[in-house]
């Protein structure tokens, strides 16, 4: 199943030890054109290092990176903690390292749905807005490869849901390879080709459904998140209204979003 | 306002301006990237330089630039090692070079002259070679600073997502840290040693609140530093005081004014 060489980008034994703690334990890891790979796991199990390694943002203690000839990577970070002191709009945020044209720009605030916050004030963004803007930023790159470390992270449950969906659709029409982080399981398991469980190392990784069954993941997020997602992908499957969702009884759901 | 003939004072008005156009933007910068302390520490040990300068006799503006950097240096190498937080890291620097500043300048001019005008400025000291030097100094200081514009304001956004995107963020760092250094020697004799980071710190302050753009914040702490050059010297001429605590003074009444301003952004 496994075809090792088309993959974008890839983790060949990825090692990390920083002062004799193993925080990356021999990851191996592709991603493929037009394939989101997600990776899940608790707190500290390494997901933002990986993306860190593997964009080459720090250094790795042993095995390497792959990376496919001039691959563009679009990178969404997980945060965006200095904003407020430099002052500016949604449009100099777009082109702090490029140039983009006014047609581009346009278009890349329009698919993810913020054309109308282009001289909005960056510090007057929602968490969600902000996330879109990060989006469009990456997309004007026209990248190959997006890589988006927690996306949903401040933003509401219907946001969320949203910006999942978001992301889903621009793997079709850009057709470029998605590594996404999280901690959120729902639904992850609904958009993602192939799923890796990380904690440290790679506990099981497979399609939704294979790693759903898997004893290793029961093991890290209980018994208890396996059947809710199963029943969350069912759901969505028939039904897109937000609301519905929002009536569940989604404890993991509340718990992940505290961090 | 016959002190405006005054030969001297020229000197100073004409350094000083110097010294904001160059205050302005940098301060922005250290606004952005929250480095006020930072700053603070390069110009304390630039005392070290100053002294050392004195007493083997050599250029003491070069012995300010020499000290800051090589603590900017220290302080880069000591901060990778991850031992101790940075701002711990620069208090023990940081006043470690302003002691044995002290001690040196004290052992260079005799214990009993006082170097008051070193660490608080003096513009009866400013000097036909100094305003050049200023001049040449600011100049290089904004013509490298135009240069790496874009690649810095990136960097100060976010710098991981500048890294990802290209930009050679260790470079620019070093870079900046110079431009401090450089900038700290030029502001010496106006603003003094211990008051260099607030010329820098409180116009790019008062131009926060009221731009909505990196460069439209850039110039007008410009101006607001270069206004505050002015109403201090002509209040330290009246009053007979340093020239340090009067620029610094009216640097913070411009801030004080635009609080009374509702912010841009």
């Amino acid at each position: 199943m496994l075809k090792v060489n088309d993959a974008l980008l890839s983790a060949r034994d990825v090692t990390l030890d920083i002062n004799g703690r193993l925080i990356l334990d021999h990851v191996n890891l592709d991603v493929r054109k037009r394939e989101i790979v997600t990776v899940i796991g608790p707190n500290g199990a390494g997901k933002s290092t990986l993306i860190r390694v593997m964009l080459g943002l720090r250094p790795l203690t042993s095995g390497r990176i792959e990376r496919r000839d001039n691959l563009t990577v679009g990178y969404v970070p997980q945060s965006f903690p200095h904003t407020a002191n430099v002052p500016m709009n949604v449009e100099r945020l777009l082109s702090l390292t490029l140039k983009p044209s006014a047609k581009d720009m346009d278009s890349a605030l329009d698919e993810v749905g913020i054309a109308h916050l282009k001289h909005a004030r960056v510090t007057s963004l929602s968490g969600g807005e902000m996330q879109r803007a990060l989006l469009a930023r990456a997309l004007l790159r026209k990248p190959d490869l997006l890589v988006l470390d927690e996306p949903v992270q401040a933003v509401d449950f219907i946001g969320e849901m949203k910006l999942y969906e978001l992301i889903s659709s621009i793997r079709k029409t850009h057709g470029c390879g998605i590594l996404m982080v999280s901690h959120d399981l729902h639904m992850v398991m609904a958009e993602s080709d192939h799923v890796v469980c990380l904690n440290g190392h790679v506990c099981c990784e497979g399609g939704p459904e294979k790693v759903q069954a898997d004893p290793e993941f029961a093991k890290l997020f209980g018994p208890s998140a396996a059947r809710m997602i199963a029943a969350y992908a069912h759901h969505h499957d028939h039904d897109h209204e937000p609301h519905d969702h929002s009536q569940h009884d989604h404890p993991h759901h509340h718990h992940d979003h505290k961090h | 306002m016959s002190i405006l003939s005054e030969p001297f004072f020229q000197r100073a008005l004409i350094a000083g301006l110097a010294v904001a156009l160059v205050s302005g933007p940098v301060g922005c910068f250290i606004v952005w990237r929250r480095m006020a302390y930072f700053g603070e520490s390069l110009a304390h040990s630039g005392l070290l330089g100053v002294g050392l300068g004195l007493l083997m006799n050599f250029n003491i503006t070069l012995g300010a630039v020499a000290t800051a950097t090589v603590l900017a240096l220290l302080l880069l190498t000591l901060r990778r090692q991850q031992g101790l937080a940075t701002d711990t890291l620069l208090g023990v620097l940081s006043h470690t070079a302003l002691a044995l500043g002290l001690i040196v300048v004290g052992l260079a001019t005799g214990a009993a002259s006082d170097h008051m005008d070193i660490l608080f400025g003096d513009v009866l000291t400013v000097s036909t070679q100094d305003v050049w030097a200023v001049w040449i100094g600011a100049g290089l200081v904004l013509l490298s600073l135009s240069f790496m514009w874009r690649d810095l304001i990136a960097t100060s956004v976010h710098e991981e997502l500048a890294r990802a995107e290209g930009v050679k963020v260790e470079r620019i760092e070093l870079a900046f840290i110079l431009l401090i250094a450089v900038m700290t020697a030029i502001a010496m004799k106006i603003v003094g040693l211990l008051l260099i980071t607030a010329l820098m710190v409180i116009p790019a302050a008062t131009a926060r609140r009221l731009a909505t753009t990196p460069e439209r914040m850039a110039v007008l702490a410009a101006t607001f530093s270069g206004l505050s050059v002015i109403g201090g010297l002509l209040a330290s001429a009246f009053i007979g005081g340093a020239s340090g605590p009067c620029v610094v003074l009216a640097a913070s009444s411009f801030f004080a004014l635009t609080l009374l301003v509702p912010q841009a952004s």
